[in-house]
């Protein structure tokens, strides 16, 4: 296979403070994947996440994107490579305006005049957010800010999508209409989450993490019906969710 | 802009007042206000014309005073001080409604209580005719310093944020049978504000991190202007 879109090797971290969160994590996402991190709080997802783009540095291991690692000199093009959309849009939409929010990171990018405005324009679009764009994002509904902050980061045009909870405190409509957008990106998803019908429905394949190691990698089914998987690392699905009787999943 | 208004104090409206460029309406309050403080004590006359240049450019803004007056509430601490002052000033005293009041004091109050109007109303005027995005842009122009502008800028965003997480906190506390507006339910009060700073520093942080996420290197982008 090519190179991977995402490359982590035996990645390990531990907080200041001595708490170890990570003990050696591997992890390949391929282009054109969409793949669901799971596991239950406190498993190290975030932590893993923050890994992605640099934020936290590797106390072992090396993360690679496209084939370029995880340091400090390519911090920059790191960032464009891996958009991250946090869990809470309040704390990604920092701007007066939707457009200023989208435009942050493209401009930070160097991209100015008209470019820009297309890339802005482009990123809207295809959340289809792009009406809304000069209003001020806290007057936006929940569902429509999680949108707004999908596009800020489309908009850096980045190779894999990394969403960090992106079901959560969306009403079910919102949250359908998230998972049509998100299926209609053309681009590399990974998608850490708790709401397992929701990983079962946009994501092939799934990789469990807990207690800072990955015990699955696998398709996302198989982990669903693993029993003894789920009962062992705290997974479970919702009340009167059956993976097996649904016999067919969406594209 | 569209359809969303910015905050509280604007009032939404298309006058030549609205229209004007943020930094020139800035040095106009500016200025207008230094005249005014500057203005002797007992130029009654002076203040009076004062007052009739503001009220023309609020009607020339056709923001109703309806709309400004009330939300000159703002004064209140000043104007209450300025009614006292009359009463606890020294000096040779003169009667007013049968009222022996220091004369130097009652002088000092007038004159506090005119500027002090002139000033909000002024300065009210200016909130209602500019969005604050014009209005940091416009200090932007004025070459205030980037960081002052960025932070008044996540002020104005955070504020409705901030506010209604403190709005949540206080109906969580109501329905467990606290009375915030109870002095034996101060210390209580106190600590929840603790936390709604201690909240409101980490998700500084976490906005932090998603900035740096996108690339962010200290300076904000000139992404206004691309509108």
């Amino acid at each position: 296979m090519s190179v991977p879109v995402l490359e982590v090797q035996d990645l390990a971290f531990a907080y200041p403070d001595g708490h170890q969160a990570l003990f050696g994590v591997d992890l390949h996402v391929h282009r054109g994947e969409r793949v669901a991190l799971l596991g239950p709080n406190g498993a190290g997802k975030t932590t893993l996440v923050l890994h992605l783009n640099g934020i936290l540095t590797a106390g072992r291991g090396t993360v690679a994107v496209s084939g370029l690692p995880v340091a400090k000199e390519h911090l920059k093009e790191i960032r464009r490579r891996v958009g991250i959309v946090f869990q809470d849009p309040d704390d990604q939409l920092f701007l007066g305006t939707v457009r200023q929010d989208v435009a942050f990171g493209p401009a930070n990018l160097g991209l100015k005049g008209a470019a820009l405005e297309r890339r802005v324009m482009e990123a809207l679009d295809r959340v289809g957010m792009a009406d809304f764009v000069d209003r001020p994002p806290h007057h936006l509904s929940y569902g429509q800010r999680r949108r707004v902050a999908v596009a800020t980061v489309l908009a850096m045009e980045p190779e894999i999508l990394v969403l960090d909870e992106p079901s959560s405190n969306l009403d079910p409509a919102s949250r359908r209409e998230l998972a049509d957008i998100l299926r209609s990106l053309d681009v590399t998803v990974l998608m850490v989450t708790h709401d397992l019908p929701y990983a079962l429905e946009l994501c092939p394949r799934s990789v469990v993490l807990s207690r800072g190691v990955v015990v699955a990698d696998r398709p996302t089914l198989e982990v669903l019906t693993d029993d003894e998987l789920m009962g062992a690392h705290r997974l479970e699905l919702p009340w009167g969710f059956d993976p097996r009787r649904i016999d067919s999943l969406p594209a | 802009m569209g359809a969303g208004h910015g905050h509280r104090l604007h009032f939404h409206g298309h006058s030549p007042v609205h229209r004007a460029p943020a930094h020139l309406k800035v040095l106009a309050l500016l200025g207008f206000m230094l005249i005014v403080v500057a203005t002797p004590r007992e130029a009654y006359a002076v203040f009076a014309l004062w007052a009739v240049v503001l009220l023309g450019v609020i009607a020339l803004s056709r923001v109703p005073l309806t709309y400004l007056l009330p939300r000159m509430v703002v004064e209140v601490p000043f104007a209450i001080f300025a009614v006292l002052m009359p009463f606890i000033s020294h000096g040779p005293r003169t009667e007013v409604l049968g009222v022996s009041v220091s004369e130097p004091g009652l002088v000092a109050g007038i004159a506090l209580l005119v500027k002090g109007s002139i000033g909000v109303l002024a300065s009210l005027t200016l909130a209602a005719t500019t969005e604050p995005q014009d209005l940091l842009r416009g200090l932007q122009r004025l070459r205030m310093p980037d960081l002052v502008v960025q932070i008044m800028g996540f002020m104005i965003r955070y504020l409705d944020v901030v506010t209604a997480e403190l709005g949540r906190m206080m109906t969580a506390l109501r329905s467990r049978g606290c009375d915030p507006r109870s002095p034996r339910h101060w210390p209580v009060l106190a600590r929840s504000l603790g936390a709604l700073f201690i909240r409101s520093y980490e998700r500084g942080e976490r906005v932090h991190l998603a900035m740096l996420s996108r690339g962010y290197d200290g300076s904000l982008p000139q992404a206004g202007k691309a509108r």
